[in-house]
């Protein structure tokens, strides 16, 4: 196998197509992960999380283009594929489940026969052999009495049943990589427990490696290695999930580390409120010049609202992007 | 009214309207076409002539009875036509939008605004009456409306989830367009394509009654109407027996259509289960 990392982001760019004008959705974005990895993409709504993931299966629409920058699998750059060779990527290698397992499974059609579809396309598979092995697929995701539900439509399951159908339906070929999207969002936190952990424990058994976007840094410090947090289109710190709680370098790291309730402080320093980080993502038309959260940050200077931060290592391993970082 | 109940009532029309053309040589009495005599012309119905006879003495229930082939055969293989033509254009013309897009929209509308039975006459007038000429006639005039619940459905699911879903996990856009979108689409077309049967069946009947269609002596309920327009006063049974043939026909397929959508949606399935 090649030494080359499983994917490697390098620069990313991704423009958006406005009447009049094109802005940057995202921008300067890097990271790579290796085989069986597990990396977390963390940031709030419209900070350009799922678009960098769109980015990666080449699945990105008008108005949103990549505009520079690479992005490679295995060495290959993905961009550089034919859109045929993109799409024997997709499912087989590189799979993505929804924070909707409401909306993201067919209701016309049988869970067993969309598990089966997966390995009729990608593996060209008799629909005989897939309907077997969809059964050992639903098997794998602990659901009950698989040869039964094979054949229950979607609106027949519940909510984390469906998640774990779209389990299935990603893992269904061995991809390399498992790109999760607010995998947990829509489900109550008992079954979003269960979920995370047959996911980790799927993907480690297989050695494909983690891609989870998601707001919740708990979550995500939980379940990945190494995590990056995107504010409005960058990567504003880079670290390994243990490090990133204990001495984070970035003020809006710092917010989010913060407004996450700790079970045990009201009885430590008694009643107090949760702090939060004041103000909203801007719009991606109106990024603020400079570095991008001074608006919202408490230790902004000058420096900070005329020039835009570069990426800095920092001793203890990890990237930051802050004048001030600590 | 109660689920199924329209799906049971539809359904049974059209099974007899189906069965009666299909069992016709041995449901008939008489020859529909040869078995003329004029000892018995316009005969009242009666228990020999259960419909009565025309001025030619034919007897009426056994044209009625032959007439189902004709009308069946327009109403079902016609829609057939309309559906697949409706369906492909408008499926892809909303998948893929564009230039495709703007031609089938164009082309629709075109022939939304030329009423159908017109344009049917002209195609009629061009390849002369006739059986295939009908299918050919009727199967290109009346797509537009299933054309165009096919590109609303395809821009309306285009959106959903498992859609998009399907794009991520490698399917084509064909594998896409016929196991994603063309099921989950299927309740409306049939609806429209059963509602289509019924206004085939209608306009192959305007069409003979103008005289464009199938041609006497062969019986079909739109040419038995056409020539029962003069002894309309004197003999009523010559038009109602052939009219409440197409009355029937029409409404067992409106019904039929209702009541498969019921068990289209899967949602109402589990309903009732």
């Amino acid at each position: 196998m090649t030494t080359a990392p499983l994917i490697e982001v390098e620069d990313l760019r991704i423009d958006l197509d406005g009447r009049s004008s094109r802005v940057a959705a995202v921008e300067d974005v890097s990271f790579r992960i290796e085989r069986g990895e597990t990396f977390g993409l963390v940031g709030e709504s419209g900070c350009g999380k799922s678009i960098t993931a769109l980015a990666l299966i080449g699945l990105l629409r008008r108005p949103l283009s990549v505009a520079s920058g690479a992005i490679r699998f295995e060495g290959r750059e993905i961009q550089s594929l034919s859109a045929a060779e993109q799409r024997d990527l997709r499912g087989d290698r590189i799979a993505m489940i929804f924070q909707e397992p409401m909306t993201a499974l067919n209701p016309v059609s049988p869970v067993g026969r969309q598990i089966a579809e997966m390995f009729v396309l990608h593996k060209g598979k008799s629909w005989r052999e897939a309907n077997q092995l969809a059964v050992e697929a639903l098997a794998s995701v602990r659901v009950p009495a698989p040869e039964r539900r094979v054949n229950d439509y979607p609106h027949q399951l519940s909510g984390g049943m469906r998640q774990r159908v779209m389990i299935a339906i990603a893992l269904a070929c061995g991809p390399d990589l498992l790109i999760a999207d607010e995998p947990t969002t829509a489900l109550d936190v008992t079954v979003q427990a269960e979920i995370i952990e047959l996911m980790r424990n799927l993907c480690a058994e297989r050695g494909t490696a983690i891609l989870m976007i998601s707001h919740d840094l708990g979550l995500v410090a939980n379940v990945c290695r190494r995590v990056a947090v995107m504010y409005a289109g960058r990567i504003v710190e880079q670290r390994g999930s243990d490090e990133i709680f204990r001495a984070c370098a970035h003020p809006y790291t710092q917010g989010l580390v913060d407004s996450l309730p700790r079970l045990g402080t009201r009885a430590a320093h008694g009643r107090s409120r949760l702090r939060e980080i004041a103000g909203v993502v801007p719009a991606i038309a109106d990024f603020p010049s400079g570095c991008r959260f001074n608006p919202r940050c408490a230790q902004a200077t000058e420096i900070c609202r005329t020039t835009a931060p570069e990426t800095t290592w920092l001793d203890a391993g990890g990237l930051v992007r802050c004048h001030h970082h600590a | 009214m109660k689920l199924g109940t329209s799906l049971i009532i539809g359904g049974l029309l059209f099974a007899l309207a189906i069965v009666v053309g299909l069992l016709a040589p041995w449901l008939a009495h008489t020859d529909p076409v040869m078995d003329a005599n004029l000892m018995n012309a316009e005969e009242p119905p009666s228990w020999l002539w259960w419909f009565g006879t025309d001025a030619q003495g034919r007897d009426i229930y056994s044209r009625v009875v032959y007439g189902a082939r004709i009308s069946l055969t327009v109403g079902i293989v016609s829609q057939l036509v309309n559906s697949v033509i409706g369906v492909t254009l408008g499926l892809s013309a909303g998948y893929f939008g564009g230039w495709w897009d703007d031609i089938v929209n164009g082309l629709t509308n075109l022939m939304l605004a030329i009423p159908s039975l017109i344009f049917a006459l002209a195609i009629m007038a061009v390849l002369g009456p006739g059986l295939t000429s009908l299918l050919i006639a009727l199967g290109l005039t009346n797509w537009s409306f299933t054309c165009r619940i096919a590109r609303a459905s395809t821009l309306s699911l285009k959106s959903q989830g498992y859609v998009q879903a399907a794009r991520v996990l490698g399917y084509g856009d064909l594998r896409i367009m016929i196991t994603q979108l063309l099921p989950n689409m299927l309740g409306p077309i049939i609806v429209i394509g059963t509602l289509g049967m019924g206004s085939a069946v209608l306009a192959e009947a305007s069409l003979s009654f103008l005289g464009l269609g199938i041609r006497p002596p062969f019986p079909s309920w739109g040419s038995m109407l056409s020539e029962a327009r003069d002894q309309i006063t004197t003999a009523p049974w010559l038009s109602v027996f052939p009219g409440l043939a197409i009355f029937l026909t029409v409404l067992g397929l409106n019904l039929l259509g209702d009541g498969l959508r019921d068990i289209l949606d899967p949602q109402s399935r589990s309903r009732r289960t």
